[in-house]
């Protein structure tokens, strides 16, 4: 048996999927971004391939995605995220035709189409604000897990309104917050309905068509898929392996080239 | 709008006498170089932007002429602008002013010493409504240099959906009320100088600028061809450059004539910008000049060229349109009428620019549309969510934008640029580049 990889080298994660001939996803791997750019990509691949139970040489064909796709120096191509979260969410949710990918320091919105061709897509410009770096900023504030802000946000009785656009002073209206005795799970709130509104207003742009799908890290998140959901007035998909859409897709793009050559 | 030192050099280009990168450099040197003694020779200087300026006038009295816009870009294409910009938000402007503004505020507070050398104090400063910074930008001139200022009130839009078109009532009502201010704007020239405005003279200026602008709009048509000879927003604001800088004056028009004959040349051998052309683009809104090599790098390395940019006719003050020509036996009303009609164009940019790219989509047989955004420049950028939305829904024209600054080297972002540049062509390799691209590039190529 031979097999494919994608790996996609985010700016807080990066994550690997290992595909079998047949496209079945085999092994996949998280690492957080503490080692170096360089080598992270390397150890995710191999512990995706550990979790396969995959030998290296049988891999034939590695396409890195992500800002750091081009320290996939073991890859042999490179395709932009947003490419691979198309492709990767129309093969988890095949009636996607919208996709929100929100992870460390982006947010996307992507129209694609059947196929998961992109049609059009829109991003966050020169600023984190919507992003999950607004979690990150939040969890910090409030010294939780980042785990921990979905479930007490959505116990919020009195959101507050988070006015800042900017994800370095939101921390210090969080802290304002607190101060004045508002309570925690009212500013988180506040905090989700931030980046819903900011990350819904990009969709908008490129025109929302059911089906949505939710990937990145902060999909992951509950407050923000019903938030999601409830400002699209649609159900929104998210998968259990919605984090490793964009390594999923690059592991399909591999798949193409290695098995379609095979076929040729 | 011009550059001295953006390198690029056309692919598999063969041996031609004339080299407009290194021509276009020659006459942007000579003219700072013939600016830095004005002052001393005690020649009347004037400042003007490049959109409703009455250069002609200004031209029949030997004014010299400053382009604060074209000192302010030169300050990015040879990496000086920060340093510029620094210096005005160290006096207090606000990050959000417009970056050729503060780079010009930067220039006073370093008396005037540019990087392409000094720039002499100006007798006069001409601006107008054509963008509302031009008069506040006149306001700081005014009040920091005591430098006399004629504001020039051009008609604009009136409503949506309707065009002033020659010849018809509004139009003249606004090329008389057009000449009424150059009437005045003589006398000012005429005391400054202590000249007679020379009819005859004005007429020479105009035929002159009718010349170029004939070749002008051949240039533009050349760029039609498969492969485009030239990409517009590398080459082409080397060009851009000499038709403001030079218009009126016989050097502009010889560049011109050359200009048009050489890309004739290019086209008829099939010679093309990028050795292999695989997607043609259109680019609207302003150049990004700190990194505007490196932009068009991104875009080449997947085959895209720039065929056109809406920028090379706003920005030559809207001297491209085939029916603005003047009529040198009666220069001062013919100069009002083409004004009028040319700032009208420049003014209702945004409302007709879905209208308008449309046209320049068949006729450049354009694959997709790449919009840059200027946040402190709204002028340019407000229209462009309407536009985008316009090409990508009613007309499945593929759109990218992207946003980074005119000048300003902080607000660019090489990684996430690259990014969207890269998922722009995934997007079109995935779909088979544009329908309208693709279909006009057929019939194009079958019909050759």
């Amino acid at each position: 048996m031979k097999y494919v990889a994608g790996v996609d080298v985010g700016s807080t994660q990066t994550k690997a999927v290992v595909l079998d001939e047949r496209g079945a996803i085999v092994g996949r791997a998280l690492a957080d971004m503490e080692t170096s750019m360089t080598t992270i990509a390397q150890d995710a691949f191999r512990a995706a391939l550990d979790d396969a139970g995959v030998a290296e040489g049988d891999v034939l064909y590695v396409v890195g995605t992500g800002y750091g796709r081009y320290n996939v120096k073991f890859g042999r191509e490179q395709v932009t995220e947003i490419s691979c979260h198309a492709r990767g969410s129309v093969t988890l949710f095949p009636g996607t035709r919208t996709v929100i990918d929100i992870g460390g320091q982006d947010t996307k919105a992507i129209r694609v189409g059947p196929e998961g061709n992109v049609l059009n897509f829109t991003m966050n410009d020169k600023c984190a604000a919507g992003t999950g770096r607004f979690l990150g900023a939040a969890s910090f504030a409030l010294e939780m897990s980042l785990a921990a802000l979905g479930p007490l946000a959505l116990t919020a009785q009195n959101p507050v309104r988070i006015t800042t656009t900017c994800t370095v002073f939101a921390e210090s209206e969080i802290i304002s917050h607190l101060a004045k005795g508002m309570l925690p799970e009212d500013v988180l709130m506040g905090v989700h309905q931030a980046i819903t509104s900011r990350c819904v207003s990009l969709a908008r742009r490129v025109g929302v068509e059911s089906e949505v799908t939710f990937t990145g890290g902060v999909s992951r998140n509950v407050a923000m898929v019903k938030l999601l959901s409830d400002e699209l007035g649609m159900p929104v998909n998210v998968s259990e392996d919605a984090h490793f859409c964009g390594a999923l897709g690059a592991a399909l793009f591999a798949h193409d080239r290695a098995f379609a050559a095979v076929a040729a | 709008m011009t550059t001295a030192t953006l390198e690029h050099g056309p692919a598999g280009s063969a041996a031609d006498a004339f080299d407009p990168r290194s021509e276009g450099q020659r006459l942007i040197k000579a003219w700072y170089a013939d600016l830095e003694q004005a002052n001393e020779r005690r020649q009347p200087v004037a400042n003007v932007f490049v959109m409703g300026n009455a250069i002609e006038i200004l031209r029949a009295f030997d004014f010299k002429l400053v382009f604060p816009e074209i000192n302010s870009l030169q300050t990015g294409v040879r990496k000086a602008s920060e340093e510029y910009i620094r210096l005005s938000e160290d006096y207090g402007m606000s990050p959000d002013v417009c970056s050729y503004v503060k780079a010009d505020v930067g220039l006073m507070l370093k008396e005037n010493r540019h990087p392409a050398g000094n720039i002499p104090k100006a007798s006069l400063a001409i601006a107008s409504n054509m963008c509302g910074t031009f008069i506040k930008w006149a306001e700081i001139w005014e009040r920091w240099l005591k430098t006399p200022t004629f504001v020039l009130d051009l008609p604009g839009q009136r409503a949506a959906g309707w065009q002033v078109r020659p010849g018809d009532a509004q139009h003249a009502s606004d090329a008389r009320w057009v000449e009424a201010q150059f009437t005045e704007l003589i006398a000012r020239c005429e005391a400054i100088t202590g000249r007679k405005l020379d009819l005859d003279r004005l007429a020479e200026i105009e035929e002159r600028v009718n010349r170029m602008v004939f070749h002008w709009n051949n240039v533009m048509r050349l760029n039609r061809a498969c492969p485009a000879p030239y990409n517009a927003m590398l080459d082409g604001l080397t060009f851009i450059g000499i038709m403001n800088v030079y218009r009126g004056a016989e050097e502009g028009v010889e560049f011109m004539r050359r200009l048009d004959e050489h890309l004739q040349a290019k086209v008829a051998r099939g010679e093309g910008r990028v050795a292999d052309e695989h997607y043609r683009l259109i680019f609207s809104g302003t150049p990004c000049y700190v990194s505007m090599r490196r932009l068009v790098e991104l875009f080449e390395t997947w085959g895209g060229v720039f065929a056109y940019s809406d920028y090379l006719t706003f920005a030559a003050g809207g001297m491209d349109a085939t029916d603005i020509v003047y009529d040198t036996s009666r220069p001062l009303e013919s100069l009002a009428e083409v004004t009028a009609l040319a700032a009208h164009r420049g003014l209702s940019n945004q409302f007709f620019a879905h209208e308008r790219l449309a046209g320049q989509i068949r006729d450049y047989g354009a694959d997709g549309v790449v919009f840059h955004g200027i946040k402190s420049c709204r002028f340019v950028s407000s229209g462009m969510a309407d536009t985008r939305e316009y090409l990508s829904r009613r007309l499945d024209v593929p759109t990218l934008y992207i946003e980074s600054d005119l000048i300003d080297p902080r607000y660019w972002s090489d990684a996430q640029i690259k990014n969207r540049v890269d998922a722009f062509f995934e997007a079109l390799h995935q779909r088979g580049g544009g329908p309208v691209g693709r279909k006009a590039n057929e019939e194009r190529r079958a019909s050759a």
